[in-house]
This record gives structure tokens, sequence and C-alpha cells, in this order.
């Protein structure tokens, strides 16, 4: 997104932000000193123990020489390279958002920051019905009434297919379209990969949705029931309410929660742009930092700054624990 | 034309076997996967990377590899005299392939097959080498992309004018019409994978203007190494652990 050299600082802003480095020079210091390495640098390692070479690894001469910028990593006796700033490589299981960029017979297509566009197939989500049944060539045809070209999807990894292509699933009431919100596009290594990927914070009243490939979701919140204790009639009752009542309650969000919406939509693209982990309680922090400017200098240098110091000190108190 | 003056020095002061200064930014287009900003003296070129990503073309996908594309432009501006020049002009056709060829021969497409890399160098400003910091430009923007590399291709020239080796070239000495050699390294393995020659040279002359030309290289790596190198422990720092 922005970079920090863009910011017109002025020279107490400045100061105040290589104080805030120095102290995070300092407090990631002892953790690793020199485990980053650039391409074709040589890793050091034991030869003399079994070695297994992880990915971002190659071997070189008897050497093992690094093919991506990164940290190395050591776990037994596995080496490897974990890369900041690549695209995302999928796992079975990783919730995810993505963008329709077409439909195609039986499935969508769906980028999703991959080398390839995910395959979402129409069997693989559940629509609102309550019975579990085939989908018939009548649903084909009506699969544009579920999910259109530039929809933004949230769905989990399903698996990598034999002839190499991703395969999604939304087998549950909370995946599927998102409205009324923005979408960020975050490089993937500031998102951790989590027990929870969906968050309400019901201060602010929005839903938040970390996806594992970098794209967050901040939107309106909504109501989803869990399918497995639907009330039947509760369902019906709900129809059979006044139908045009109900479409502007839909289609309405109210100004306190776009402004919401906007605030944590801004806060991570501070986040982003500092290049901070980025998780629900940083952001909520963020926020809560930003009640006292506009939501439009949120994006301005005193702000940057300002979160900078924030995460100094969290990263600094979680350390003293 | 007297290049190399009797004191040994050129034109613009360096002596035959100096570089002109280096300079690298990493991160110059936003929304690219990766990119890099190089200068050499005053040949300043831009790079972004784009992908791996779908292949655009399917009749082009490759089962196997990905599909490394390459474009060169030079901007209107970049020139002495501003000439509009058509896109796929004769010059930049070949320099597009030659870089594509150069980039392919470290990039470690096997790893993702299916899928298309896209890179796109533009000359903002043109001093003679355009070539050689295009290819240094673009190791730089794959390397921030994090696509797996053998290695960092780099590149320089070196040229031979009033029987003097000279090490990177700028426009007055590369126009001179004498040879000019345009050499690009795998620098941890010296393997030569780009080598071009303007006119002709003595075999035992060549071989002296080429290892310069090599020296320079070797030069061009242990920079760009340091600025990745940097610019990861930034990231690395600001990410925590």
């Amino acid at each position: 997104m922005r970079d920090i050299e863009s910011l017109r600082l002025n020279q107490t802003q400045k100061l105040r932000f290589e104080k805030a480095l120095e102290q995070l020079d300092f407090l990631s210091a002892a953790a690793n000193s020199n485990a980053c390495v650039a391409v074709a640098d040589t890793i050091l390692v034991d030869h003399q123990d079994g070695l297994l070479k992880g990915h971002g690894t190659t071997d070189f001469d008897g050497e093992l020489v690094a093919t991506v910028c990164g940290v190395v990593e050591r776990v037994n006796k596995l080496v490897y390279v974990r890369t900041l700033r690549a695209r995302y490589k999928p796992e079975t299981g990783d919730i995810i958002v993505g963008r329709v960029i077409e439909v195609a017979p039986k499935r969508w297509r769906l980028e999703i920051n991959f080398t390839q566009d995910a395959v979402l197939m129409l069997s693989s989500i559940t629509t609102g019905e309550d019975i579990q049944r085939r989908q018939t060539a009548d649903d084909e045809l009506n699969m544009r009434s579920i999910f259109v070209e530039n929809d933004v999807v949230c769905a989990e990894v399903r698996g990598v297919q034999h002839d190499g292509s991703l395969h999604l699933q939304a087998r549950s009431q909370k995946y599927g379209k998102l409205e009324r919100g923005q979408l960020l596009t975050v490089p993937p290594y500031l998102v951790k990969r989590r027990k929870q990927h969906y968050h309400y914070l019901e201060q602010l009243g929005i839903d938040l949705i970390l996806g594992c490939n970098g794209f967050i979701w901040v939107g309106e919140h909504i109501d989803t029931k869990d399918d497995m204790v639907e009330d039947q009639v509760a369902k019906s009752e709900q129809q059979n309410e006044n139908p045009g009542d109900n479409f502007s309650k839909e289609t309405y969000t109210s100004v306190e929660i776009r402004q919401n919406i906007c605030r944590a939509a801004n806060a991570v693209r501070v986040l982003c742009a500092l290049g901070f982990n980025i998780t629900a309680d940083v952001i909520i922090e963020t926020v809560k930092l930003s009640n006292s400017v506009d939501i439009h200098e949120m994006l301005g240098p005193e702000f940057y700054v300002l979160v900078a110091e924030s995460e100094v000190e969290r990263r600094r108190s979680s350390k003293r624990i | 034309m007297e290049f190399v003056s009797p004191e040994g020095l050129r034109l613009d002061g360096r002596r035959p076997m100096e570089m002109r200064q280096l300079r690298a930014k990493i991160g110059a287009v936003d929304k690219a996967h990766g990119s890099a900003y190089f200068e050499m003296g005053n040949t300043k070129v831009i790079a972004a990377v784009y992908g791996p990503r779908e292949v655009q073309n399917r009749s082009q996908q490759l089962n196997d590899q990905a599909l490394v594309r390459c474009e060169y432009t030079m901007a209107n501006f970049s020139t002495g005299d501003r000439r509009r020049k058509p896109k796929g002009d004769r010059r930049s056709t070949e320099i597009s392939l030659v870089i594509r060829q150069t980039m392919e021969a470290c990039i470690m497409t096997h790893l993702m097959p299916r899928s298309q890399i896209d890179i796109f160098v533009q000359v903002l400003q043109a001093d003679g080498g355009t070539r050689s910091a295009c290819i240094n430009a673009a190791t730089l923007a794959l390397a921030d992309a994090g696509i797996p590399m053998h290695d960092l291709v780099t590149s320089c020239s070196a040229g031979y004018l009033n029987s003097t080796p000279l090490l990177d070239l700028n426009y007055v000495e590369d126009s001179a019409g004498g040879p000019d050699v345009t050499v690009g390294i795998l620098p941890k393995s010296t393997k030569v994978t780009l080598l071009q020659m303007d006119s002709k040279l003595p075999m035992d002359i060549f071989e002296n203007v080429m290892q310069l030309a090599t020296e320079g290289c070797k030069a061009v790596a242990n920079y760009i190494r340091e600025v990745l190198l940097e610019k990861t422990k930034e990231r690395q720092k600001f990410h925590g652990v």
C-alpha cells in the first residue's frame, strides 16, 4: 500500500518515528540477529546429522543455499526459509476471502492471490435451502443468482486436486457472499493462521474476516444463525413479514456503522504500510487509538507515528510477561 | 575522438576500470507484486513484476513450468531528443527477449507450473547500458516478489576504446561505435547467461574485456545483495516474531 517514505513527517515526528524504530530494533535483536538471508546466500548448517531441505532452499556444491529472501527457520532437522512478501501458499482448511472473476460451467473461478485461480464448485457450497440434494441443471442455470463476477466471497480451502487445481468449499452459513463492507489486500505474511479468523467487533458493530491469503474483509455485522439449530418456525415467520420493510433493512447501513468500517479499514491500511502483524486485537487497539482523530487523519503522518509507538509499547509489555 | 585522456581519465571523470555510481530501491510500484528502481549513473530504470499468476492466454499455458514474459519500454522523455517511438519497435522487442531469456535462466520455473510471471521494465533515463540496468532491476524486483531463483543474475557492460578496456560505458562512449560487450552472469557459480557484443575484437583482448565486465557484474551482485538483505531485515524487524 503506502510507502513510509512518501509520508511527510515533520521534524518532531521524524525523531519520534526513528526512536520507535530503534526500540523495535532493540526488541527484535535478541530473538534473531542474523537469521535473515537474501537470494543465493549460503545457510550455515551442521552436515553431521541428517538434514531436511525445506522450502526456499536448494543444494549447490554441497552447500545449502537460499532461493528466496526471508528468515531461516529450523525445526529439528528441517531447515527452510520463511519468505516475507511472497504470494499466498494455500493449506487445506485455510479460511480465505476471494473475488469471483468468472462464472464457468458448474464452478466459479476466484482470485485469491495464489499462482492460479481457485475453483469453487457449485456442488461444494450450501445454498440457503433446508434440504440437501443433488445439484440439477436448473441450479447450474441459476448460478448467477448466487455469485456473479466481482462478488467478494469467503470460503475454505478444500485441497489441491490431482490436476494441480485448487478447490474451495463453502459448506456452512458463515461462508458465502460478503456485502456492505470493504475488501483490503495486504501481504499474506502479515496474517497468521489461527483458530479464529472471523471476528465480530461488538463495540463497533462490524464483522472482520482475516483471510489467510491476505485479503481482509471489514463489513457490517450480519447475524448468521448456526445452520444446525435453525428454527423452522422462526424462519417461516420471518418470511411472512412485510417484504418491503425487509428490503430497506437489508440495503441500508447506518452512518455510524459506515464510519466504524472506515476506521477499521484505515487501521488495517496503516498497519499494513508499517508492516506490523495484523490480528483482531491489534486492529481494535488501533481503532481505539484513532478515537482522538478524524477518519481521514488516520492516514496522515501523525497517526502512523502513534501506531508505531503503540506497537513498541505492546511488544515491550508482552516481553516483560 | 579522445575517450581516455593522457592522465587516464574518461570523459565523465572516471578511471577506465571504474563503475558508475549504483543506487537501488525496492518497492517502487505499489500495486505490483514486486518492484524495484535501479540507477547506474544517469541510467535510471524501473521494474515491476506481476505474478506468478493465472495464465492469461490459455494456449500458452505450460503444464510443467511457469511462463515468463517480459516487456521493455523506453519512456518518451528518456533520451536526449524527445521522440515518440512505436511500442513494438525492433530494438525493444530484441531487448525484451534478451531480458526474458536471462531471467528465465535463474527463475526456478518448475516450482510454479501453470502460471505466468510478467516482468515490466521501463527506462526513465537512458545513458548507455540500459539493458544491463534493466536486468539488474528485474532481478531485484523478482527477489522482492518472493519468486524462488537459483541465483541473482547481474549484468554489466564493458568496451574497448583508445586501446583501453573500459568498464560500464555511458552513452557517449557507447555511441562511439567501438566494441561493446554486455555480460550477464550468475555470480554464485560464475556462469554466463548473457553475452552480447557489437563489432569485432581480437580474441586475447576480448578475454580481457569480458573479464572486466564479469568483475563489474560481481560488484553489482554484492551491492544488490546488500540492498535485499537490508530490506529483508527491515521487514522482519517490523513484523516481529
